[in-house]
């Protein structure tokens, strides 16, 4: 059934061969990690134009505008335009602001960004590094995102700043749980925390399909923390209470203020891509399990199409979060987690091991 | 966007909101004083738009004056000038021919729907909801073009003048009044469906700014706001004007008194003035469409007072004659301005988002308030 | 209460009081010394309660000031408009009515910085619309601003 599926470690594998028998072994692996580190930034600064992008003209339908139009055919380099501006902006430092810190923070904020990109399966073979962790690695280094909003906060020197870092810092500490809650329950369905682990097991089917009610509820769990782990509305009461200041980024112009900005749209690609691969299949195509015939046809649409769909599937919805839903309040937000969100968590998680246990899905 | 921190007395913040506002309230500076993220005390500054009209208009005469007041509150510009022109009419003891009245009423009720509209869409933004702005202004559009055949203006009609209007109505109106009407009524349950059921909505605005009835009437609050707690304060129906008695409309008197209560009280207004134009555009008289009066107007020494209902609230014309081509003494008496003063009991001890939920549902208009 | 009841009551609590039935409501004129008792009584007692102060004011009349409150009853529905009479141009003080309605205290902050009337125990009486450096009362009919206001 896997064979007809086009296996990008064909390729991998070929070059590292020819690379191999042309000079020593550390120089290939430093010429490999080049090249995926090159291939990483590529993808990154690509992410970021096209997500812009795509906010502006999904925002623009839903409010039956048209939305960027004028700069390149259909205003599709508006994007770098946008990026050439900030690049041309002053970057200012606040007086009293604590140097190291400030310059470090977005710094931070986009190497756990890159770091999380490791683990990933853009296709059948095409990951940076399949280690046999990788969702509790994926769980553990986002985690280090919310010092850089706290670093960002704290060196602006600026009490406004702080409120808002702090509160963003709290939200997303908040919503870390229920995140990790629901990753485990497809964990504990795989029985393993392996990525590629986790897609070969949907080759029968999706996790969402196979494993029928616990797992679309920890789905829907999964979407909504997401969505406040990023700040993005309607949970964006942080920067937007104000739009008044910026939260956490208010002291910040520039090509530091890119950075962040950067950072927060390729946030919202990776847990899309995590939710698509945990709970959607990642780059496995639709399959039935037991209708070979079908299968095979849907295996003949090469990997990358089906992860890249799926998760800029999972971009439009929180997209379309942001422009239909008024904001919660600050307490709400945390009150949605703590009183609502985590014990249906921890319910599920309990349902889905019960599951496991008996053999109770497909 | 500025902002200033102090501290004083132990945990008390002072912070800044305004005067520029990124929502279309207009200039308000409000200093908050909070305790981490309560507010313990709330002082609006007024004055940036301070422009003396009432000085002003004791040098204008008694056509002139009518033009500055549509630059008040300009989203119930039609329903000044109308209060002007009664109070003019008042004073002259001119009978406006029926016409003309049914004239002022439709466009009366084009207006308040118009500036409806306008909050609707100006509350989703306040609280984070960006699309329903651009739902609002799509009806709002339609309504502006048909002002604009009729008065020439999309935004400050000055139309009505003392005797009358000044014109008389476009040929397209009836035409065009009643495609409005067909389409917005089509598309009135998504104004419901965006906001009103949604349940983000609801958490932030249900329990928010409450007043009881004693309180409002003590504070002047009148209009929706008032409405919400319970005050039964529709002028139309106290103390009818233009040929508000011969139609038929419910005054919308709610319990709830907080800002829910008032969100519903709007919406069901926008449906009562649909009614009224219903009753109206196939009605209206043949006749004039202005009594005949001179050209410089002398009101007899005297007091005139007239109260007109505006989106807002209870409007009022208080002017003071010697005789003279030009008033002695106007006043103006605003709703926004009593409106304003009840902000402190509400919203003293609420969060810090509550106080933009809380203006948001008082729709204010600043230039109306400060003159 | 129709206007003949109101005289009556409104005399038998305070005698001074005169009359002017010319206009649309019934006018009380009254001197600004005498004016706080009548407010109190006709916000209290049952038979007026005038809960709804809907409109407070001032108007120069060159040698005497004139305040103007507009008072209608929410439950009896009457309305009635009391004029206090302030002789005392250069220092014009009269009590403040904040305490009865709140309402007033918005509107009597207005009134003085506008006319220049200084109202008795009203809870935070200072400048409301104009600024804090500003001198002179606009709208007092003696008031000159050779820059600003063109007189003709």
């Amino acid at each position: 059934m896997l064979l007809k599926i086009f296996d990008f470690s064909t390729i991998t594998a070929a070059f590292h061969l020819w690379l191999s028998g042309k000079m020593s072994s550390v120089l290939v692996m430093l010429i490999e990690m080049t090249i995926a580190g090159m291939c990483a930034l590529g993808l990154f600064v690509f992410l970021g134009l096209v997500l812009v992008y795509m906010e502006r003209k999904v925002s623009a339908v839903m409010q039956i505008r048209i939305g960027p139009n004028r700069v390149g055919p259909w205003g599709t380099i508006q994007a770098v335009a946008d990026t050439v501006k900030l690049l041309l902006k002053e970057g200012l430092t606040p007086d009293g602001a604590d140097k190291f810190l400030f310059n470090f923070a977005p710094i931070l904020v986009i190497i756990v960004s890159m770091l999380i990109l490791a683990p990933i399966g853009f296709g059948k073979g095409l990951v940076i590094w399949d280690l046999n962790i990788g969702v509790l690695y994926i769980s553990a280094v986002s985690s280090i995102g919310v010092i850089g909003i706290l670093m960002a906060g704290w060196a602006s020197n600026n009490k406004y700043s702080l409120i808002g870092a702090m509160r963003s810092g709290a939200q997303i500490v908040s919503y870390e749980l229920s995140v990790g809650l629901s990753l485990i329950s497809v964990v504990i369905l795989t029985g393993s925390l392996q990525m590629s682990d986790i897609v070969n097991s949907q080759a029968n089917g999706w996790w969402i399909f196979k494993g029928h009610i616990p797992i679309i509820i920890s789905f829907i769990i999964f979407v909504i923390a997401s969505t406040a782990e990023t700040n993005r509305a309607p949970f964006d009461m942080a920067e937007a209470e104000s739009e008044l200041t910026g939260g956490f980024h208010t002291e910040y112009a520039g090509m530091k203020f890119a950075m962040f900005f950067l950072a927060e749209y390729i946030n919202i690609f990776i847990v899309c891509a995590i939710g698509a691969t945990l709970f959607l299949g990642g780059w496995m195509p639709f399959h039935i399990g037991g209708l070979t015939a079908f299968n095979d046809i849907m295996d003949y649409i090469p990997s990358p199409f089906w992860f890249f769909g799926k998760t800029f599937f999972l971009i439009f919805v929180i997209m379309w979060f942001r422009w239909t839903f008024p904001r919660l309040r600050v307490d709400q937000l945390l009150t949605l987690e703590w009183k609502y969100l985590l014990p249906i968590s921890m319910v599920n998680t309990l349902l889905v091991t019960l599951m496991a246990i008996m053999g109770w899905y497909f | 966007m500025e902002l200033e921190n102090a501290t004083e007395e132990q945990d008390d913040l002072i912070i800044n909101v305004g005067p520029q506002h990124p929502s279309t309230h207009g200039v308000l500076h409000i200093k908050l004083k909070v305790n981490g993220e309560t507010i313990t005390d709330v002082e609006p500054h007024l004055g940036y738009i301070h422009r003396s009209i009432e000085k002003m208009c004791e040098s204008h005469t008694y056509r002139q004056f009518i033009y500055t007041t549509s630059r008040m509150d300009y989203l119930s510009a039609h329903i000044n000038n109308q209060a002007c022109a009664l109070a003019v009419e008042k004073g002259l003891q001119v009978e406006v021919p029926a016409r003309a009245k049914a004239i002022r009423i439709l466009m009366a009720e084009l207006t308040r729907l118009a500036s409806h509209q306008l909050w609707w869409g100006c509350t989703g933004l306040d609280l984070g909801a960006v699309t329903p702005f651009f739902h609002a202004f799509r009806e709002r559009e339609m309504i502006n073009d048909i002002m604009e055949k009729t008065c020439g203006a999309r935004l400050t009609m000055n139309y009505a003048v003392p005797g009358g209007v000044m014109a008389d109505l476009h040929p397209d109106f009836v035409k065009d009044v009643k495609a409005f009407l067909a389409e917005f009524k089509g598309k009135f349950h998504e104004y419901d469906e965006l906001l009103t059921g949604n349940i983000i909505f609801e958490e932030r605005v249900k329990g928010i700014g409450y007043i009881s009835k004693e309180d409002a009437i003590s504070f002047g609050c009148t209009g929706p706001v008032a409405r919400a707690s319970g005050v039964s304060c529709d002028i139309r129906k106290l103390h009818p004007y233009d040929g508000y008695e011969n139609l038929q409309f419910e005054e919308i008197i709610r319990t709830e008194g907080d800002c829910y209560g008032r969100y519903l009280a709007r919406m069901d207004e926008m449906k009562q003035s649909m009614y009224i134009i219903e009753q109206l555009i196939d009605n209206i008289p043949d006749g004039d469409y202005q009594a005949k009066t001179k050209a410089l107007i002398k009101l007899p020494k005297g007091e005139f007072y007239q109260r007109v209902e505006t989106a807002r609230g209870e409007f009022g014309v208080y002017i003071v004659s010697e005789g003279a081509t030009t008033p002695y003494r106007i006043k103006f008496r605003s709703p926004g301005f009593s409106n304003l003063s009840a902000l402190k009991h509400m919203v003293v001890g609420g969060k810090i988002a509550d106080l933009v939920a809380v203006m948001a549902m008082l729709d204010l208009v600043i230039p109306d308030i400060d003159r | 209460m129709n206007n003949e009841e109101l005289k009556s009551a409104i005399l038998a609590i305070q005698p001074a009081a005169t009359f002017d039935e010319s206009g649309e409501f019934l006018n009380v004129h009254i001197s600004s010394e005498l004016l706080l008792p009548l407010m109190l009584e006709l916000r209290n007692n049952k038979d007026f309660y005038f809960d709804y102060l809907f409109c407070e004011t001032c108007i120069d009349w060159k040698d005497h000031l004139m305040m103007v409150y507009h008072l209608t009853s929410k439950s009896l529905k009457h309305t009635l408009v009391v004029k206090g009479k302030i002789s005392n141009r250069d220092n014009a003080e009269i009590e403040s009515v904040a305490g009865i309605w709140k309402t007033a205290e918005f509107m009597e902050r207005e009134v003085y910085e506008l006319f220049g009337v200084k109202f008795l125990n009203h809870p935070d009486l200072r400048k409301l619309i104009l600024d804090d450096y500003w001198t002179g009362y606009p709208l007092r009919k003696d008031y000159s601003d050779p820059v600003n206001l063109i007189e003709y």
